[in-house]
């Protein structure tokens, strides 16, 4: 049985934050196959092209037929844990830090038999359910559930430091006015979070959900606007070293590409906003996160950004604002980066047209805000780095792994 | 492909001797060179063989890096026309014997130093852990980094809870190892283990306890394989190589490893020694893990799988008792020594054969086996091995 997760309490200033360690990460190049799954949670394993035996772990030659065609696949989730131990000294400083620590073999239905981290609810002989999680080093690791659902399983202690999970975590959502930020404040709110703090940009215009947003228990309304560096350190200044979670939900679309808009004002607005504003929130939000990544169960864990899925591959009638959204995707790997040593996930939501102002003329299909905002939490409960919401973001992500070239030509 | 099996040619020709242990410490400021090197030290002293006959060398160290066997050649002013090195952990000392007497019997080489060795210092033993191996820095290391301990703990809680083994019967494996170490001089733990204590150690990785690992230290192991003529001529006492067997990822199919390869390969082990079970004197299995122990008894063919056990608590594994085992203690009284653990049973087997075990001697023991296991590449060990060694009464 899980034991629910207590409120924290309030710290003690007297106490020194537990600097964050991470557990091992070397991998070989091969395994990070399975990295690239368990970043979408997806479960994978390497199946031979050839005599169709799944392998693990990754390996560059099938140990039944000698091939090198040995391919990631989606792979059965089913298994039963024969095997269990509890590490209670471990040789490293992450470990030891969490030590008594649960581990098991577990032998999977489809073949193979993996070392994984356990649940606390899995019990020896019985079956489980397998997954790829990031750890905190960002590198994909075997996680056993029980495969039916039991009381409180979120709260597990060895899950929860797999995943962001945003109960108890205060968070930073940076547009309060757009319906994206508005929808994703709902539903993190519902999801547990402790606090909200909710961006408003040029804060001295109304806007219609103001009032039930402040109504909201856990909300506090901030001025926040991204494009200006002083805002920005303003409010890192109040509130960086108390936030576990920053949801950047920035967003500035205009239509058009190069030649068919006029100056570049609009330009330089949409680098400002989007752009610049992730630089200004990495600067002054990241340090602090990064060193409260092993903080307690309300540690620093996650930072999304909602982008559009055109950063991947440029769609000219939305040209520039998606060649914006490319840098930002390319900021997002550079602050994944960063912030890894602090155990803080940099997860990235890609999202088509969204059903609002923005992209009225366009016809459907278009994301309601509500569906970003449950990937946002679905993503976050999960502890993943790559999220794709809606059929047009996953349809883009599905063609341009499949042929760049022909995706190009299909958007241009 | 049904190749009839073939007679295996029989080690005639080729003797063992010299049986070297650099006493070990449990830290040491020195490198694996200096540890190898004072094993061939060793080697040359006890033997009286001139250094230059030496014309050949196996070598087995994790922590020898970035020196490779050759550059030990160079280091320690030797010139062999053969060398290898055997990277194989707790089988070293069985495959770098049989590579050597091959070796010796086919005339590439005539006198072998067959060495073992490595340095521990403050953080070795985690870093070797950690870079054991790809599989394991994939698959295993990651998950609660609890190295060996936690891969085998694994592999005990599975054989416990299908053979019905228990703490106590992995305990009086330890408690008779420590009692015969206490007749060893050259064993790092001295003070007397009792069954209560051994079951009241802390937990390390359930089942596994403390007294269920052993000490990883520094310290070196060495012998000599050569030209039976040779040492007839330096007078040296020897002992022969009756039977030898190696496999590697032997029972890929057991989900957990609950035998290694010696299950596969132990009937043509008695058949080339000529010899059955009861025929031995001494045992001396590799104990990186007392449940270990207890699965060689089995797969060695002293008793049935399963019965490991049972075998245990009818048998007294003493130095005196009516089944002699790892009499210098073991490494889990002695210490792992790195490499050296794969060597500690066959130094020790030869000094028993030859008579030259002092207050360890078992009373007329003419046979000897050894065995090695070893490489926990994943989730098991994957590496087996056995010898029987005859000493001159035989």
């Amino acid at each position: 049985m899980t034991q629910p997760l207590s409120p924290p309490r309030k710290r003690s200033p007297l106490n020194r934050t537990l600097a964050p360690s991470q557990p091992p990460a070397a991998r070989s190049r091969t395994s990070h196959g399975f990295t690239a799954a368990a970043a979408e949670g997806r479960f994978a394993l390497q199946c031979c092209a050839h005599c169709g035996s799944f392998t693990y772990p990754a390996r560059e030659i099938c140990p039944e037929c000698l091939s090198t065609e040995l391919p990631f696949v989606e792979a059965p989730r089913g298994g039963v844990l024969v095997s269990e131990t509890t590490v209670r000294v471990p040789a490293d400083v992450y470990f030891r830090e969490r030590a008594p620590w649960r581990i098991g073999l577990v032998k999977l239905d489809c073949g193979p038999v993996m070392v994984s981290h356990l649940h606390g609810d899995c019990a020896e002989g019985e079956r489980v359910a397998m997954s790829l999680q990031l750890d905190k080093s960002g590198q994909a690791v075997a996680f056993a559930k029980p495969q039916q659902e039991t009381p409180h399983m979120q709260d597990d202690r060895q899950w929860r430091e797999m995943t962001a999970d945003p109960k108890f975590r205060r968070i930073l959502v940076t547009n309060g006015r757009s319906p994206v930020g508005l929808a994703a404040v709902e539903a993190l709110l519902k999801a547990g979070a402790r606090t909200i703090h909710v961006g408003v940009p040029e804060n001295w215009k109304p806007f219609p959900e103001e009032e039930r947003l402040r109504a909201l228990d856990g909300v506090k309304l901030v001025p926040l606007d991204l494009g200006d560096e002083r805002s920005v350190r303003d409010l890192a200044a109040d509130i960086a070293g108390k936030t576990d979670i920053l949801v950047n939900t920035a967003e500035f679309v205009r239509p058009g590409g190069l030649t068919d808009r006029q100056g570049t004002s609009f330009f330089q607005m949409e680098l400002a906003e989007t752009y610049m504003g992730l630089v200004h929130l990495a600067q002054s939000f990241g340090p602090a996160m990064r060193m409260r990544g092993a903080d307690g169960i309300d540690s620093a864990a996650a930072w999304v950004n909602v982008l559009s899925v055109y950063a991947l591959a440029n769609w000219q009638p939305f040209g520039a604002h998606a060649a914006s959204q490319a840098g930002c995707l390319a900021l997002s790997h550079c602050l994944r980066s960063e912030l890894r040593s602090g155990g803080v996930k940099v997860m990235n939501v890609f999202t088509g047209p969204i059903d609002g102002d923005w992209f009225q003329t366009l016809p459907p299909p278009k994301v309601a805000p509500r569906a970003v905002a449950d990937g946002i939490v679905s993503g976050l409960r999960q502890g993943l780095e790559e999220v794709f919401v809606g059929d047009v973001a996953q349809d883009v992500r599905r063609r341009l792994a499949a042929n760049p070239k022909a995706l190009e030509r299909e958007l241009g | 492909m049904n190749h009839a099996a073939r007679q295996r040619l029989s080690y005639d020709g080729v003797v063992v001797a010299a049986p070297v242990t650099v006493p070990y410490e449990r830290y040491s400021i020195e490198s694996a060179q200096w540890w190898i090197g004072r094993a061939l030290k060793g080697l040359v002293e006890s033997s009286g063989i001139d250094k230059r006959a030496i014309d050949g060398l196996v070598v087995s160290s994790f922590t020898l890096q970035p020196d490779s066997a050759v550059a030990l050649t160079q280091h320690f002013g030797l010139s062999t026309r053969w060398l290898d090195t055997v990277p194989l952990g707790g089988v070293s000392g069985i495959a770098g014997l049989r590579k050597a007497a091959r070796a010796v019997q086919a005339g590439d080489a005539d006198v072998v130093a067959c060495i073992a060795g490595d340095t521990n210092q403050v953080d070795t033993f985690r870093r070797t852990l950690e870079n054991f191996s790809r599989f394991a820095q994939d698959a295993a290391y990651p998950y609660g980094a609890g190295g060996a301990n936690a891969s085998f703990a694994l592999i005990a809680q599975h054989y416990m809870k299908r053979f019905g083994a228990t703490r106590e019967d992995f305990g009086r494996i330890a408690v008779s190892q420590r009692a015969n170490a206490l007749r060893n001089p050259h064993a790092l733990m001295k003070a007397p283990l009792t069954l209560e204590q051994y079951m009241k150690a802390r937990p390390i990785s359930d089942p596994i306890h403390l007294f269920d690992c052993v000490m990883p230290c520094a310290g070196a192991e060495a012998f000599l394989v050569m030209r039976e003529d040779i040492a007839a001529s330096l007078k040296l006492p020897v002992a022969r190589i009756a039977a030898t067997i190696e496999r590697h990822n032997a029972f890929p199919d057991d989900v957990v490893q609950i035998r290694g390869g010696w299950a596969r390969d132990i009937g043509e082990l008695y058949a080339m020694a000529g010899m059955r079970p009861d025929d031995l004197d001494v045992v001396l299995t590799y104990d990186d893990y007392p449940f270990v122990v207890m699965m060689q008894f089995e797969d060695l063919g002293f008793c049935e799988k399963g019965e490991g056990p049972r075998f245990v608590r009818e048998h007294d594994l003493t130095i005196g008792g009516n089944f002699p085992h790892n009499t210098s203690g073991g490494q889990l009284s002695v210490g792992q020594a790195g490499a050296g653990g794969g060597y500690l049973g066959l130094t020790e087997g030869l000094r028993q054969v030859l008579g030259q075990a002092g207050s360890t001697q078992v009373a007329g023991a003419r046979a000897a086996l050894a065995s090695g296991f070893g490489m926990i590449n994943y989730e098991r060990g994957l590496s087996s091995g056995a010898a029987i060694l005859t000493g001159p009464s035989s």
